[in-house]
């Protein structure tokens, strides 16, 4: 008898999705206004039972699922994104005035998705977590009607991670004929048995270009600027940190676990990806001018950023993997909630828009300008102290000059967040623009994301003893 | 399967699989193409017989033959636009792609070639039971999350083709 009492956290959410779908229907139009809070408690508690396992080292059903502290750290990081996302959706999808029940359950089945890729121990339950997310994403990056953009979004989208499906499935198929088995523990005793084949290298290729793009590394990442800025702004926040996290938790544990016998080779093609993603990402975003892909261009930036960690395939580099993931979703989520603030009730995604936004709304200039200079990493601010880690882990490797790029780029990326501050805080704002109302549920999104972000650049340390823990479990070498 | 015709059923079904396939890259009609696809299709179900694979190959049919050759000829008989005869047209980068496509195949058919396979000569006398304990055994969470991704496709599908109910 295997033991479903592991499953509790899947079993939860899965169970909410079923419930906000329901509601939806059956609740009548004039009193729906609670769904978003019903999925908000919901997504606490499931918070709590995660809670519950700290602790546990269990794998399931032979291996195919594992409960372990590393998948339990991101099922909290996703839950903790998930929450973020439904209190900035809140008012943003009353006003749209649809489908309550039905945006609520789909992002509650893309957070179960992701769930299941993280804690997926084979590449069959991987796959199939994985499409669950991708679907929900591509109906919720299309769930705008009556805008073109979100509809265009929604078709790149579904085409492109069709395609990069495509390219995963074979290049897991590949892997799968050479080393016959799906389970990735297994994979690994296996090309440590019988050697490195031909074929598993060009699976790997394969496998790395679709994490490529489920990470938007460059030169897989030309939907992301696109698709967000189509998107609903609270589903673009979502999807660049959550799915963004999970992609990365299911690619470390694919290529340290599994391929972790044929480390050198993958590493030489990562690190290319690294430095490319870098470059690229953080020099594009200067130019842009709506602020929805000047993110996504910063987020490419960021995904570069955490690449660095695995170049260091170390236990210091997976736990700086986890930390910036986790802070990233503070400060993108930050961002993220300004941004739907304002593109709401000024109708505009452009950072002229944001002209004297200080005067307008002295709250969200003050979390925009934290959450960007976190994103920078400013100390003393968190995202200092997580892009110090991932500045050491790969020096710690002998990998100084790659260090010394991403240090560079992270000072061209001051130099773009700064240009929102600058609008923000010494622009003037149009004549007569009244102030900008921010909803109760934004405002407690928005503090709740400032103080975490100047707490843990102060404090970091209880937190980085936990990833360091975490990562020992993950990665004894 | 007797031993000795099995060479000729391989090559047999192989060159209508790469005949058909060749036929829906160059039919002109895109209908004609999408006909081609299922005698693709049916081929494989063809090899995978030939692997022992029944049930492999009659989902094959079913699903793939069955199911999505006829979704494709409907989403081209909604969508369809301007003459028919000429719907499967070339863009100019042909030969761009044809070489890239060229150099692709010989990569990995070297790489292929170089990686030793093991040869399983037989599989156990019926391929469904091992399935379907499979199914319900170490594959039940793939097998529920399959469940879950069909409802929510559907419900997507819904949300998206419902349109907006002008109410205000």
């Amino acid at each position: 008898m295997a033991e479903y009492y592991l499953l509790g956290v899947e079993i939860a959410t899965a169970l909410l999705g079923l419930i906000l779908l329901v509601m939806g229907l059956l609740v009548p139009k004039t009193h729906n206004k609670g769904i978003a809070n019903i999925a908000i408690i919901g997504f606490i508690a499931i918070f709590g039972v995660n809670f519950l396992y700290a602790g546990t080292n269990a794998s399931f059903l032979n291996g195919m699922y594992l409960i372990d502290p590393f998948s339990l750290f991101f099922k909290g990081l996703l839950l903790i994104a998930v929450f973020f996302t439904c209190l900035i959706s809140k008012d943003y999808i009353l006003e749209q005035g649809y489908g309550q029940g039905e945006y609520y359950s789909l992002v509650t089945f893309a957070t179960l998705g992701m769930m299941i890729m993280v804690s997926a121990g084979d590449l069959i339950t991987f796959y199939l977590g994985l499409e669950l997310n991708t679907i929900a994403f591509v109906i919720l990056v299309a769930f705008r009607k009556n805008c073109a953009k979100s509809t265009e979004a929604g078709i790149k989208y579904v085409l492109l991670s069709a395609m990069s499906s495509a390219v995963l499935l074979y290049g897991l198929s590949l892997v799968y004929g050479a080393t016959k088995s799906v389970l990735l523990t297994e994979i690994a005793k296996i090309i440590n048995q019988q050697g490195i084949q031909p074929l598993l290298l060009i699976g790997m290729i394969f496998t790395l270009a679709g994490f490529g793009f489920k990470v938007s590394a460059v030169p897989f990442h030309m939907w992301s600027p696109d698709v967000y800025e189509g998107a609903p702004t609270p589903i673009t926040g979502f999807m660049s940190v959550a799915s963004k996290a999970a992609a990365f938790a299911i690619f470390v544990r694919f290529f340290m676990i599994a391929l972790a016998p044929v480390q050198e080779t993958w590493v030489i093609v990562i690190t290319a990806l690294t430095v490319l993603t870098l470059v690229l990402g953080n020099l594009v975003a200067i130019p842009q001018t709506n602020i929805k892909r000047m993110l996504a261009y910063s987020s490419v930036g960021q995904a570069g950023f955490i690449l660095l960690g695995m170049v260091a395939f170390s236990k210091l580099g997976v736990a700086a993997i986890m930390f910036h993931s986790l802070l990233y979703v503070f400060a993108n989520m930050g961002a993220f909630g300004v941004a739907t603030v304002v593109g709401k009730s000024i109708g505009s995604d452009q950072i002229k828009d944001y002209q004297g936004l200080w005067k307008r709304s002295p709250l969200m200039a003050a979390v925009m300008l934290i959450c960007l200079l976190s994103l920078a990493g400013i100390p003393p601010l968190a995202g200092f102290v997580s892009k110090f880690y991932l500045f050491t882990a790969v020096i710690e490797q002998g990998h100084i000059w790659l260090a010394f790029i991403a240090i560079g780029m992270s000072m061209v990326s001051v130099y773009y967040y700064l240009i929102v501050a600058k609008a923000m805080y010494l622009g003037q704002p149009e004549e007569g623009a009244e102030p900008i109302k921010v909803p109760g549920s934004v405002q407690l999104a928005l503090a709740l994301c400032l103080i975490v972000l100047v707490f843990f650049g102060v404090y970091p340390t209880p937190f980085t003893n936990l990833v360091l823990d975490v990562a020992t479990a993950f990665f004894p070498f | 399967m007797n031993g000795t015709l099995e060479p000729l059923f391989f090559w047999l079904i192989s060159a209508v699989i790469v005949l058909s396939a060749l036929a829906v890259v160059f039919m002109k009609n895109i209908v004609h193409s999408a006909l081609f696809l299922i005698v693709t299709f049916v081929g494989m179900a063809g090899i995978y017989a030939l692997l022992q694979a029944d049930f492999i190959a009659a989902v094959q049919i079913l699903v793939y033959a069955g199911a999505i050759a006829i979704l494709i000829v409907f989403a081209v008989m909604l969508t369809r636009r301007g003459d028919i005869r000429a719907s499967n047209p070339f863009n100019g980068y042909a030969i761009i792609a044809s070489l890239a496509c060229l150099a692709f195949l010989v990569v990995t058919v070297s790489m292929i070639f170089n990686s030793g396979f093991e040869i399983v000569e037989s599989v156990g006398k019926s391929v469904v039971e091992p399935l379907a304990i499979a199914m319900m055994g170490d594959f039940v969470i793939s097998f529920e999350v399959a469940a879950l991704l069909l409802l929510e496709a559907l419900v997507g599908a819904i949300i998206l083709a419902r349109g907006v109910k002008k109410e205000q």
